[in-house]
């Protein structure tokens, strides 16, 4: 509500006028804000889970040796923040109305999303494949190990992935007009947040459990 | 006013195909009816279940067709998950909050519909999709699971060694909780949206009615603690599916029998803290929206502003936010240290004084009242009297060293019974009997209802008040046959007493049936606002149209404006102009 207007108005009119204030956040915003609330929840639970049955097991095996695990994984870490930097620019793009320039950073987080699961679906067949890790057994310890990770990785590959067909989806709407500059806002809400929640698994899953020397 | 402009972007048109309108709407009053439907149909199929195994508590040796021979054990704890499953996340989630808040949240603050239409509809088929995948369960190889609504591993996690049902059935259940969990979470982001950036001008948070207030902490419940169950449905499949033991430590055996030796590691008490954590705010999932009910019915009934809207508004936050502090107390016999009991205990006695704010002040608006005793206000003051009676019983269970030796038994059976489902199902009667005319523009049939109303109410008392002298002389729940313990065999005639009185309400919902589709298409035809109230619901015609309302609402004053003093008329409508408020006083006087 304009300031000047209400002062001269009588006290008792003096209400808010309905609409988008008072929190002046567009609900497309609103519910992405809420719905990464509660996924941020059902993360929390899944590494407090995880947390608990490490902590709880005597014989917690710390497989990752500093290579390749961990050098993958900073890797992945570095293409993700950088993906998330892309995102920043294209969402600026948008709201400067560049459409073409805004198109062309979403196209680049997207890359960063694709190549952080090929990587990470590497690891998991050199998991897999070569060191015999199933969810159910792995050779050097507790067999929680294997749940834990393929369950938390998992999860969140699924979330890159779809967060990098919901980028196209964005990309091709912003791109034509259809959608605008709030939805690639909102969109870059989302990839943010997938970003965040790496920056909890990797020290969690990765870096605690680095094969000791 | 200022010229803001307002969000109220009207449809152009309703759509024309019967499909596009019927069955796949976007429109939140169809959905708040197809979500209403689905718990209707829930509620009838919970119902026979409890009649099956409640017939079995009381004659065991009766023959009942289609369990080939007597009941065996284990269809009884399949019949006691189902009823316990389907009771409470179809029927008091999915009626209370996704039904009436679908349909009458967007009216009462003014909007045209929810914010995200699309979002809502899917929400409504995931709940669909996940109902019919829980009732699939009765047809797999093994049949339904046979662990209880709570699903406690380990007999949930390790498969069909531990029990017939535990295979496929149990798989489905957690996938078709895991899917409800899902739509729970979308519609509750879509509640919140709706309310936060929906309301008309005017329409201040203090001056939402406090059903809108009771959908929207509940939607704030039901979007932070479903990702919860989610989670713990996520690691449950993985142990079931993956052979992962989150649930399951090394060396159990099961009907001697052991477990994949896969499982290590694991810890059942896991799953108890995630469950729970989820599963406390559910019981206010489904009692919130049914106290915002009550209060705005004893308001409308008693001709009185509500006793102290602040209080009950507040009140509604103070229980939300307890909810999630007191997990703790439905574990006091899993071995926690007695520290943590106290904790858990103590802020659990505390959520007494939100509940006692809200039932004084419910007496407050009925005292001195002009007391109409239609159908839903009798619902509405049944509410009360429940809640005070199961709110009761809980203060015994807060305790420690009263809920041990009282855990499992039927005391815990007759506690959650009146004050979460008896208490939550008279909200939801209460509320249809209330906006029946507005969503058919005919009135249900008040004789049928008053004997609905008394039937269902004795009938509530007569299970479940003998269950607390069960529950104290020790008998235990979940058990098929526990007549073969001496001190329970002597319990036979109250089991056959609660049996027949349970079949006699049950009847009397015929009542309920035949008044609900009988005025469906022959009920008494009334006008827009037959019960002279004062909200933005009974502004709009009945049914209201697509968009709900013809010219965009303002809204000038408060909720439960009933016998302001100099007003000709003892109800003065939220939307009213002070312009036509002081036209009509001139005209009265």
């Amino acid at each position: 509500m304009n300031h000047t207007e209400a002062e001269a108005q009588p006290i008792a009119d003096i209400t808010w006028a309905g609409g988008p204030s008072p929190l002046a956040v567009n609900k497309k915003k609103l519910g992405m804000w809420l719905f990464l609330l509660s996924d941020s929840i059902t993360f929390s639970c899944l590494l407090i889970g995880y947390s608990y049955v490490r902590l709880a097991s005597p014989d917690w095996p710390r497989p990752f040796e500093f290579y390749p695990a961990i050098v993958k994984a900073t890797l992945m870490t570095v293409i993700l923040l950088t993906s998330s930097l892309t995102m920043v620019l294209g969402v600026h793009a948008a709201h400067k109305g560049e459409r073409s320039r805004a198109v062309k950073y979403i196209l680049f987080t997207m890359l960063g999303g694709v190549l952080f699961d090929v990587i990470h679906i590497s690891e998991w067949i050199n998991l897999i494949i070569h060191e015999h890790v199933t969810p159910f057994h792995n050779p050097w310890g507790s067999p929680l190990l294997g749940g834990a990770f393929f369950g938390l990785t998992g999860l969140h590959m699924l979330h890159v992935t779809i967060g990098v067909i919901y980028l196209g989806v964005i990309a091709w709407g912003f791109g034509t007009k259809r959608f605008a500059a709030e939805d690639v806002e909102v969109s870059g809400l989302y990839w943010h947040f997938v970003d965040l929640v790496w920056m909890f698994i990797f020290p969690l899953v990765y870096l605690i459990n680095v094969a000791p020397k | 006013m200022s010229a803001q402009p307002h969000s109220v972007t009207h449809h152009a048109e309703a759509p024309k195909s019967f499909i596009r309108r019927y069955v796949f709407s976007t429109d939140h009053k169809v959905i708040g009816i197809q979500y209403l439907l689905l718990a209707l149909a829930a509620v009838t199929i919970g119902m026979v279940l409890s009649w099956l195994f409640r017939a079995h508590l009381a004659w065991p040796h009766l023959i009942i067709p289609g369990f080939g021979g007597l009941m065996r054990p284990e269809q009884y704890l399949a019949l006691v998950t189902m009823h316990g499953t389907i009771m409470v996340f179809f029927v008091l989630t999915v009626a209370p909050q996704s039904g009436f808040g679908n349909y009458f949240l967007p009216i009462q603050i003014g909007a045209d519909d929810m914010a995200f239409p699309t979002l809502n509809m899917l929400s409504f088929w995931i709940t669909l999709v996940a109902f019919l995948v829980l009732v699939a369960a009765f047809f797999t190889p093994g049949g339904a699971p046979i662990n209880g609504w709570t699903s406690y591993p380990t007999l949930s996690a390790v498969g069909s060694v531990s029990g017939p049902g535990q295979g496929m059935g149990e798989t489905l259940w957690v996938v078709s909780i895991a899917l409800f969990c899902l739509a729970s979470l979308l519609t509750a982001l879509n509640f919140i949206s709706t309310t936060i950036e929906m309301r008309a001008p005017g329409m201040s948070l203090m001056r939402m009615p406090l059903t809108v207030w009771g959908w929207f902490v509940t939607a704030v419940l039901g979007l932070l603690a479903f990702g919860v169950l989610l989670a713990a449905g996520i690691l449950l499949l993985l142990d079931r599916l993956a052979m992962t033991s989150f649930f399951v430590p090394a060396g159990l055996v099961f009907n001697d029998t052991q477990p994949p030796l896969m499982h290590a590691g694991g810890s059942p008490l896991l799953w108890e803290h995630l469950f729970w954590f989820f599963g406390h705010p559910e019981v206010y999932i489904a009692i919130l929206p049914a106290m915002g009910i009550t209060s705005h019915i004893l308001s409308n009934f008693s001709r009185k502003p509500i006793f102290g809207y602040k209080a009950m508004a507040y009140s509604l936050c103070a229980i939300g936010f307890l909810s999630f502090t007191v997990w703790g107390h439905h574990m006091f016999v899993s071995g926690m240290s007695p520290y943590s009991a106290l904790a858990f205990s103590f802020l659990t006695l505390i959520i007494g004084v939100p509940s006692a704010i809200k039932t004084f002040n419910w007496l407050g608006t009925l005292w001195g009242g002009k007391i109409q005793f239609t159908t839903p206000m009798l619902f509405a003051i049944g509410f009360v009297s429940l809640f005070v009676t199961g709110g009761l019983s809980g203060l015994f269970l807060a305790q420690p060293a009263i809920d041990l030796p009282l855990h499992d038994t039927y005391f815990v059976i007759a506690h959650f019974h009146i004050v979460m489902a008896v208490a939550a199902i008279f909200g939801i009667f209460g509320g249809l009997y209330y906006w029946f005319p507005k969503m058919f523009g005919r009135r249900m049939n008040e004789t049928l209802g008053k004997t609905h109303f008394w039937l269902t109410f004795i009938g509530a008392y007569l299970i479940f008040m003998p269950m607390h002298w069960m529950g104290i002389m020790g008998a235990l729940r979940r058990y098929a046959s526990p007549g073969g313990l001496g001190f329970v065999a002597r319990m036979d005639p109250i089991d056959i007493f609660i049996t027949v009185a349970a079949f006699v309400t049950g009847a009397a919902q015929l009542l309920f049936y035949f008044n609900f589709f009988w005025s469906i298409r022959h009920g008494e035809k009334v006008e827009e606002n037959p019960w002279h109230a004062t909200t933005l619901e009974w502004s709009v015609p009945s049914p209201p149209p697509h968009g709900n309302f013809v010219a965009a609402p303002h809204v000038y004053r408060g909720p439960y404006e009933y016998s302001v003093p100099g007003y000709t008329e003892d109800y003065l409508p939220q939307h009213l102009t002070p312009e036509q408020v002081a036209q009509s006083a001139e005209a009265g006087t």
